[in-house]
């Protein structure tokens, strides 16, 4: 098969992206330094951290759009994974606290209250900052390749994987609300004062954060875009479509399928490990079910099967959520809920699809002929991911 | 002198402050000057030694009052409680102390033939752990004429406990071997000093050979503990999996027939919960108190209904859109979920509570050791009755039939004339009623309130899951397996990690049988 000309919507979406990363890396930050703080063009660091945050939120969401958009494997224990990394990099910044903390002890506060002498023995490699990040990264990774070896190789799938994910979420929220993990239970690990002798209440730090949080992104975004451009993503695209003439072809989609869980957790731990000294701590709830659903949720909205999809999703969501909660605070729920049922029954190719139309016609109108549709865009009547019933 | 005023002064002022009657006034000079009173009372008023008693009690000196106590205990009766409960109020504190027992001794004594089991079982009870002697004949006589055996046994038990601390070794021995035979697991403590005592080389014969006794006893008692223990965990077991097995039967009917995994499950049971609470408020409102109890019955089918209702509404609006799409079942239905969830506790608030009937109130004592809730129990029956009336309608019915056609081969049942959408609608809508029902009974053992659902559902799945598609053995005997697993595991790891090993045992489970306990047999190779 020769290689085909770029699709024109592939040459869009490289443009878009490209435009995208640039107002990210550049604009925003100086924005935030340059006007006066009273101007209206002054992005006040509150918002940059902010941003900085969705930006964590949408590399998490790259690594499940990886797995459930391309793949068609639903995983809702993306949060786990999360965890995994933002506890990590939470242990490193609990210890980096030293002597400031509240009782001047060298010990996290929260083990001085119950009453933990010394420090536990899995704490120790995160006194580095190597062991934090490592940890962060490969801690998800690996518990994700027993996890999906087991889980793949006995072809637990669809529906069956989702509710397996699922009841992981649950049991990992239960573990860490426990205080014998010794992870700070309910509270989990906050207070965090400075990372690699950085004080993270420096604006300058956040800023730099910020601007590590954008690189990360881009650099998962091609991580993901050359994934999927490759061979292995044209069969991760066909064991979505149907597995079983993927297996009759001679794959083995278990591979593939652990593959691609396993790098969408490694994903998911840069995310947690970015978004920790950003907003500063984490606790259980954030790696619980509905965390892990609402991972879903984004990139449902933002378009699944599309890489941009996703990130455009978490964003909006998440900016959506904070200024509704906001105003309306009981609302949220509602509206979240509301969301899953709409987009999931009306717009099942989300905001990438509807603008996917909206230029699709337009190109139409301008050029007659069949138009292209990249292999990332399945046609709104193909089967959906999980699609065939048993 | 000085001192004697001031005496007269107080007492005085006292009269006027709590409007005392002047006897009351004298008890209190009396307190003061114990002597005095005593000396002057007689010459007033010839009175009886009770009356005597009662103005002793609030003497200063110990031994006063304690000659005073035996002699309320021996002759007085529940009548002369209002009156020790007066002076107990104005009491000093070693008065109070004095007087406590006393009051104690005499409700229960009371108690003791009071019509209701209950009462009688509790004031044997707190005889027994009042330590004082003097209940012993009480606690006999009462054994010999008790009919209920779990009540008699708690008198026994209460006698021969009091008998323990007897100044008789032979009371003692006779006592110590009556509580191994009666497996009294309320004295082990109590028996256990008395081994310690006798273990000590310079004890006596006779307390060495009560250390003895105590030792064969308390062994009894721990093995007969061992295995009430057993029966209640197993109990404890199949009533979690009892409550399971009814939230996972409607579950895996729709999963079996529509492949739809209905996440919004646990919240259509909320609905059937809180469909309860509204019938019981209602009937707190309209009806009178002698009917209440008829409120719970009532609510089973309106909650049946309420939950059928919403699921129907479900089905029409969301799932029949998204045939054919199973995950995205899974996340419309739990938008569908959290909506529900935040309307009731935006409707209702957190914490409401649903007050059981009185006949499944209390419990049942089976044997010594094992309690059985009457709740528990019930729920227990409620899943039996639901898994004979699923498997009547699925294996009898007409509906059934068409159930059965459209699970096993959709297409081919449509070739055939089943209008299969309809049937899908029915058992939607018949499956979220059993959720109601569930939610119904779940109202006997917990709160009600919006996250209800979320505390099973997540086990539900994983009953569907272990047991297979569409099998409803494989239902049953996974909600067994689970609920009883958990139970089991519980008491050595906590629940937190029981859970958790259940989640691995799932997993390892699966890897074993990819598509749970009763697949279904077929040459499919996606199975």
């Amino acid at each position: 098969m020769p290689e085909p000309v770029m699709p024109k919507s592939d040459r869009r979406e490289t443009l878009v992206v490209a435009l995208a990363a640039g107002i990210l890396l550049i604009v925003l930050p100086l924005l935030n330094l340059l006007p006066a703080e009273d101007s209206w063009l002054h992005l006040s660091d509150f918002r940059l951290n902010q941003f900085g945050k969705f930006l964590c939120f949408a590399i998490l969401a790259l690594g499940l759009d990886l797995i459930w958009g391309y793949c068609g494997v639903l995983s809702l224990g993306q949060g786990v994974f999360f965890g995994f990394g933002a506890y990590c990099m939470g242990m490193y910044l609990s210890l980096q606290i030293g002597s400031e903390s509240v009782y001047g002890s060298e010990l996290p506060d929260f083990m001085v209250w119950t009453q933990v002498k010394e420090l536990p023995l899995f704490w120790y490699p995160f006194k580095s900052f190597v062991g934090g990040f490592l940890g962060a990264i490969l801690v998800p990774v690996l518990f994700a390749t027993i996890f999906g070896f087991l889980a793949f190789r006995s072809r637990i799938k669809g529906v069956y994987f989702a509710i397996i994910t699922q009841a992981l979420a649950f049991a990992a929220w239960l573990v860490f609300n426990r205080n014998e993990t010794r992870l700070g239970g309910t509270n989990g690990l906050t207070d965090f004062k400075q990372a690699l002798g950085f004080r993270l209440t420096d604006p300058a730090t956040q800023r730099g954060l910020y601007i590590l949080t954008v690189l990360a992104l881009c650099a998962a975004y091609l991580l993901c875009r050359w994934i999927v451009a490759s061979r292995a993503g044209k069969v991760l695209i066909a064991i979505r479509d149907s597995e079983q003439r993927v297996t009759f072809s001679g794959y083995t989609p278990w591979v593939y399928k652990l593959f691609v869980f396993v790098v969408a957790a490694g994903l998911a731990g840069l995310s947690g490990l970015l978004y920790v000294p950003q907003v500063g701590i984490i606790t259980p709830a954030q790696i619980g079910v509905l965390p892990s659903l609402e991972v879903v949720i984004w990139v449902a909205v933002g378009g699944r099967g599309t890489l941009i999809g996703a990130v455009l999703g978490a964003v909006a969501v998440n900016y959506g959520r904070s200024v509704l909660t906001n105003y309306f605070p009981e609302a949220w729920p509602f509206i979240l809920g509301g969301l899953f049922v709409v987009v999931v029954t009306l717009f099942p190719d989300g905001l990438v699809g509807i603008l996917r139309k909206l230029f699709a016609r337009k190109d139409e109108a301008s050029a007659p002929g069949p138009t292209e549709t990249g292999p990332a865009a399945p046609s709104p009547t193909a089967p959906r991911p999980g699609g065939a019933v048993t | 002198m000085n001192k004697g005023l001031c005496v007269l002064a107080i007492a005085w002022t006292m009269v006027v402050q709590f409007e005392m009657n002047p006897s009351q006034a004298l008890l209190f000079a009396a307190d003061q000057t114990p002597a005095s009173a005593s000396d002057s009372a007689p010459s007033l008023v010839a009175i009886s030694p009770l009356e005597q008693a009662l103005l002793d009690i609030a003497s200063e000196e110990v031994e006063v009052r304690t000659a005073a106590a035996a002699v309320l205990i021996e002759q007085g009766d529940a009548r002369l409680i209002p009156k020790l409960d007066a002076i107990r109020a104005e009491g000093s504190r070693a008065v109070r102390q004095a007087i406590k027992p006393v009051v104690d001794l005499l409700k229960n004594r009371a108690n003791l033939t009071s019509d209701s089991p209950d009462f009688r079982r509790s004031a044997a009870a707190d005889l027994g752990a009042s330590g004082r002697a003097e209940a012993i004949p009480f606690l006999k006589q009462a054994a010999a004429t008790e009919s209920v055996w779990w009540v008699r046994y708690t008198m026994e038990e209460a006698a021969n406990f009091l008998e323990l601390r007897a100044a008789d070794p032979a009371v003692q021995l006779a006592a110590v071997k009556k509580l191994g035979e009666l497996r009294s697991s309320n004295s082990v403590p109590l028996l256990k000093e008395l081994m310690e005592a006798g273990q000590r080389p310079e004890a006596p014969a006779p307390q060495q050979t009560l250390a003895a006794a105590a030792r064969a006893s308390v062994e009894q008692i721990e093995s007969w503990g061992t295995w009430a223990n057993i029966i209640e965990t197993v109990f404890r077991g199949i009533s979690l999996s009892s409550i399971l097995l009814i939230m996972s039967l409607g579950l895996a009917i729709v999963f079996g027939l529509m492949g739809v995994i209905n996440m919004a499950h646990g919240e259509l049971m909320m609905i059937g919960a809180y469909a309860t609470f509204v019938t019981q408020q209602a009937f707190v409102a309209w009806l009178s108190p002698e009917v209440f109890d008829w409120y719970f019955p009532v609510s089973l089918p309106v909650a049946f209904l309420a939950a059928a209702g919403a699921g129907w509404i479900l089905e029409a609006t969301v799932i029949r859109f998204l045939y054919g799409r199973l995950l995205e079942t899974l996340l419309a239905t739990w938008g569908v979920s959290l909506i529900l969830m935040q309307a009731a506790r935006v409707y209702f608030g957190d914490l409401t509570a649903v007050i059981a009937p009185q006949a499944l109130r209390g419990g049942a004592q089976v044997m010594v050791g094992v309690y059985l809730p009457y709740n528990r129990i019930f729920i227990i029956l409620l899943s039996i009755v639901c898994v004979v009336a699923i498997y009547y309608l699925l294996f009898r019915s007409t509906l059934g039939m068409r159930v059965r056609a459209v699970t096993q081969n959709r297409n081919m049942s449509a070739c055939l004339g089943i209008p299969t959408r309809k049937v899908d609608a029915y058992t939607f809508a018949f499956a979220s009623g059993l959720a109601g029902i569930a939610g119904w009974a779940l109202t006997m053992v917990g709160n009600v309130d919006p996250g209800l659902g979320q505390n099973y559902i997540v086990d539900s799945f994983m009953v569907v899951v272990t047991g297979g598609v569409g099998k409803l053995a494989g239902t049953i005997w996974a909600s067994l397996g689970i609920g009883g697993m958990n139970k089991l595991i519980e008491p050595f790891t906590g629940a937190v990690y029981g859970k958790v090993f259940i989640l691995v045992g799932v997993i390892l489970f699966l890897q074993w049988r990819p598509s749970g306990l009763f697949a279904a047999k077929g040459r499919n190779a996606d199975a």
